[in-house]
C-alpha cells in the first residue's frame, strides 16, 4: 500500500512538471497550429537563466535563504525564457507566418538544436550537468502508512506551482478580454482581425505566457532534481508533447491531464508492468497510441475543424 | 528568373557552410610539440584517441586526452620514434556507441595512424575495436573494462579473443565486480543489497558480476532495477528499492546517474550507501550529489601513492592542462606510452608501412615497460597482467583511496 501511494505521490510530480510545459505546446498549436518543437529548449533555457541569476547575480547570502532565492530564480526564469521565446517567434516564426505548413516545423527543429548549443558553447561548465542549489525546504515529511510514504518538499512545490499557475491560465483564457481576443484569434485570425484584434500581439502574448511557464518550471526541475544538463528539454520536451497531444492539442485542461496521465503511467507502469523500470518510459508511448486508436482527438480535443 | 537563382545561390551557400561546419567540429587539430632536434624526415604518424570529450563525461574524456598528449609530446622531444614526428589526433565519441563507431572509422581512414588510446565505454569499445582491428590498428584501452571485449562474449565458459589488436591497460569487470562484493559484503557487513544498473554493456556486466560474487558470499540480492543513461528523476526506482529494505545499493553505470541517485536516495529517508565501480570515480560525482560514505572500487592503484606515477603528475602538472588528468589519467598515459614504445620497436630504423602493422601488433603483446602504474604487459587475451584495484570513499566531499589490493577468488 505505501508502495502504491509512494509511486502514486511520484507520478503526479513527474506529471505536473510535464503538465507546465504541455501548457507551452498547446496553447502555441491552439493559435497558430504550430508544433513548436522548439518549446522543450525554452525550458532549458529558463532553467539555466534562473542558475545563472542566482550564480553570479545575486550575493551568496542572499541565496541561502531560499524564501528569497526561490522567488528570485522562478522570476529570473520564466523571465528569460520569455524573452527567449518571444525573440524566437518574431525572428524565426513570424517571418514564416503565411508559408506552408511544414517551413516552420523545420524551423522549430532548428530552432531547438540552436539553443541547444547555444548554452552548451556559452554557458560556463554546460557540457556537463550542472548542480543546481535547493531552492526550497530540504527535505521530506512521511505519511505514517505501513513502511511510511515519504513526500519530499520540493515535490509538493513542484504540484501546487504547477496546479496553481494551469488554475491561473485556464482563468485568464475564461475571463479577460486578452483571454478573449486569444481564443477568437485561435477560431479564426481574420475574423479576428476585422474585430479591431491584432493577431500579432495575441501571438507574441501566446508565447510570452508558455515561455513563461515553461521557464517557472525548468526552475522547478532544477530545484527538484539538484542538477540540470542540456540534454532536459529535449527529454522532457517529447513528453510534453505527448501529454498535449494525448489532452487534445489546442487544450490548457487537456495539457494538464495528459500530463498527470503521463506521470502516473510512468510511475506505477514501472512499479507494477512486467520489465520494470527498464521499460516505464514505453508503457507512455503505449498509453498514446491506445487512445490515439480509440480517440484520435485526445481527451478534451475536438474533431477537426473545417477551415476556411 | 532573378528568384531561382537567388535560391540556388543561398543552397550554394548554405551547402558551403554545413561542409564548413562539418570539417570544424569535432576535430581537435593535432597538437605539434618539440621534436625540433629530432630529425623527422620520414614524415609524421598519427596516434589516434576516441574517448568523450563533450558530454557529461568529458570531465574523464579530457583527461585522458590530455594524458595522451603528454605521452605523445614527450615521446617527440625524446626521439623514440627515429625519423618520424608524432601527433595526436583526438576524436570525441561523446560517450555514443554509433559516434565511436564513425570516430574509429575517419582515424582507420587515415593510412598515418598506426595505433588509437581510447575508448572510454565498454559500449564504445563494441563499435569502434571490430573497426580499427580490420585495418590492423593497434588500439589500447585504459578504461573499458567490460570482460567481453578481450574474451568474447563467452568470457566465463569459453573465452576467445576477438580482436588481436585491442589490448587494455585496465583491469576487468570479472574481477572488479567480485572484488567490490567482497569488500562490501565481508569487510562492511552488508548482506541486503539493491543492484541497479544503466543497461549499458559496462553497467550491466559490472552489476551482474557484483550480484554473481555477493551470493555466493552469502548476501542477499532484494531488489534488482535498471534506469535509464539520461534519466534524472528516479523516484520510481527508489520507491521500489525502499519497499525492499536494503542496507546497501550497488550502482552499475557512470557518475552522471550515481551522483543524483545517491542524493535522491537519501532524500527518499534511505541513508545507506551507495557503492560504484570506475564509472563514478570522478571530482564531480559529489558536486552532482554524491555523499559522504559512498564506495567505490577503481582499477589500477590510486596514482598519488604510486612512487612509479611520481613522473607523470609532476609533468602533468608542468605542462599546464587545464583540466585534471582525472580517474584514468596514468593508465591512459602508459596506454600512450606501450604504443609508442612498439612503434619505435617495430619501425626500428626502417620506415613505417603496412607492413609494419603486424610487427607492430606483435611488439604491444609482448609489451614490457615499467610505467606509471607500475609493470605493464598483457596476458594472451590482451588483457593486463596487472590485476591491482583499490576502493574508495568519498571522504570530505572527495573520493579518497581506503585500500588497494588484488582480487582472490573465495
Amino acid at each position: 500500500m505505501s508502495t502504491f501511494l509512494s509511486q502514486i505521490a511520484n507520478g503526479l510530480m513527474f506529471g505536473s512538471l510535464i503538465a507546465l510545459i504541455a501548457i507551452g505546446y498547446t496553447m502555441v498549436y491552439g493559435i497558430i497550429t504550430l508544433i513548436n518543437f522548439a518549446h522543450g529548449e525554452i525550458f532549458m533555457v529558463g532553467a539555466y537563466g534562473g542558475l545563472a541569476t542566482l550564480t553570479y547575480w545575486v550575493p551568496t547570502a542572499v541565496v541561502a535563504q531560499w524564501y528569497f532565492a526561490l522567488p528570485i530564480a522562478l522570476v529570473a526564469g520564466a523571465l528569460v525564457a520569455m524573452l527567449v521565446a518571444i525573440a524566437m517567434e518574431r525572428f524565426a516564426y513570424r517571418p514564416l507566418r503565411n508559408a506552408p505548413r511544414l517551413a516552420p516545423l523545420i524551423t522549430a527543429l532548428g530552432v531547438s538544436v540552436a539553443l541547444q548549443e547555444a548554452v552548451r558553447v556559452f554557458y560556463p561548465g554546460a557540457t556537463a550537468a550542472i548542480p543546481f542549489p535547493p531552492l526550497f525546504l530540504d527535505g521530506a515529511f512521511v505519511i505514517p502508512i505501513g513502511d511510511g510514504v515519504v513526500i519530499r518538499y520540493t515535490g509538493v512545490l513542484l504540484i501546487v506551482v504547477s496546479l496553481a499557475l494551469a488554475f491561473a491560465l485556464e482563468r485568464f483564457v475564461e475571463r479577460t478580454r486578452l483571454g478573449r481576443a486569444m481564443r477568437a484569434t485561435s477560431q479564426d485570425r481574420d475574423v479576428a482581425r476585422l474585430m479591431g484584434i491584432d493577431p500579432d500581439r495575441v501571438i507574441v502574448l501566446t508565447f510570452a505566457i508558455g515561455g513563461a511557464l515553461a521557464g517557472v518550471a525548468g526552475v522547478l526541475y532544477g530545484s527538484y532534481l539538484n542538477n540540470i544538463n542540456i540534454d532536459m528539454g529535449f527529454q522532457n520536451g517529447i513528453f510534453a508533447f505527448t501529454a498535449a497531444v494525448l489532452g487534445g492539442i489546442g487544450n490548457i485542461r487537456g495539457a494538464v491531464v495528459g500530463g498527470l496521465v503521463i506521470g502516473l503511467v510512468r510511475a506505477l507502469g514501472g512499479q507494477y508492468l512486467p520489465g520494470g523500470t527498464a521499460y516505464d518510459y514505453v508503457w507512455i508511448f503505449v498509453v498514446l497510441i491506445i487512445v490515439l486508436v480509440f480517440r484520435p482527438q485526445g481527451f478534451f480535443g475536438e474533431s477537426e475543424r473545417v477551415r476556411a | 528568373m532573378s528568384r531561382t537563382r537567388k535560391v540556388a545561390t543561398t543552397a550554394a551557400l548554405l551547402a558551403g557552410v554545413l561542409a564548413l561546419s562539418a570539417c570544424s567540429t569535432n576535430r581537435e587539430e593535432a597538437s605539434g610539440g618539440g621534436g625540433g632536434t629530432c630529425d623527422t624526415s620520414k614524415g609524421t604518424l598519427v596516434i589516434g584517441f576516441i574517448a568523450p570529450l563533450s558530454g557529461s563525461l568529458s570531465a574523464l574524456g579530457l583527461g585522458m586526452k590530455n594524458s595522451t598528449d603528454l605521452a605523445v609530446n614527450q615521446a617527440n622531444q625524446a626521439c623514440k620514434v627515429p625519423g618520424y614526428r608524432l601527433a595526436l589526433q583526438a576524436e570525441d565519441d561523446q560517450g555514443t556507441a554509433q559516434i565511436a563507431g564513425q570516430a574509429a572509422t575517419k582515424l582507420a581512414s587515415d593510412p598515418n595512424v598506426v595505433g588509437v588510446v581510447g575508448t572510454l565505454n565498454s559500449s564504445t569499445a563494441q563499435a569502434a575495436a571490430p573497426i580499427l582491428a580490420q585495418k590492423k590498428i593497434v588500439e589500447i584501452s585504459p578504461a573499458n573494462t567490460n570482460p567481453a571485449l578481450t574474451q568474447g562474449d563467452n568470457y566465463a565458459t569459453a573465452p576467445n579473443r576477438p580482436n588481436a589488436t585491442y589490448f587494455r591497460t585496465a583491469t576487468t569487470d570479472a574481477i572488479q565486480g567480485p572484488f567490490a562484493a567482497q569488500f562490501l559484503v565481508q569487510k562492511q557487513g552488508k548482506k541486503n543489497i539493491a543492484v541497479i544498473d544503466d543497461g549499458k554493456t559496462y553497467g550491466a556486466g559490472l552489476a551482474a558480476q557484483f550480484a554473481a560474487e555477493a551470493q555466493k558470499l552469502g548476501a542477499t540480492i532484494v531488489t534488482q532495477a535498471k534506469v535509464g543513461e539520461k534519466d534524472t528523476d528516479f523516484s520510481g526506482v527508489i520507491t521500489q528499492v525502499r519497499a525492499a529494505n536494503p542496507d546497501a545499493v550497488y550502482y552499475g553505470g557512470e557518475y552522471p546517474v550515481a551522483g543524483p541517485l545517491s542524493k535522491q536516495l537519501a532524500d527518499a529517508g534511505l541513508n545507506i550507501p551507495l557503492m560504484g565501480g570506475d564509472g563514478i570515480v570522478d571530482a564531480t560525482y559529489t558536486q552532482l550529489g554524491g555523499r559522504e560514505g559512498d564506495f567505490a572500487t577503481n582499477v589500477g592503484a590510486p596514482p598519488e601513492q604510486l612512487p612509479s606515477a611520481k613522473a607523470f603528475i609532476d609533468a602533468y602538472a608542468a605542462a599546464g592542462y587545464p583540466e585534471p588528468y582525472s580517474a584514468y589519467g596514468a593508465l591512459t598515459y602508459d596506454a600512450a606510452n606501450v604504443i609508442i614504445d612498439g612503434l619505435s620497436k617495430a619501425v626500428g630504423n626502417g620506415t613505417f608501412s603496412d607492413a609494419t602493422r603486424d610487427g607492430l601488433i606483435s611488439a604491444v603483446q609482448a609489451t614490457n615497460l615499467q610505467g606509471a602504474t607500475g609493470a605493464i604487459s598483457f596476458d594472451q587475451f590482451g588483457d593486463t597482467t596487472n590485476k591491482q584495484l583499490t576502493v574508495y570513499s568519498v571522504q570530505g566531499g572527495s573520493f579518497k583511496p581506503l585500500e588497494t589490493g588484488t582480487y582472490t577468488a573465495s
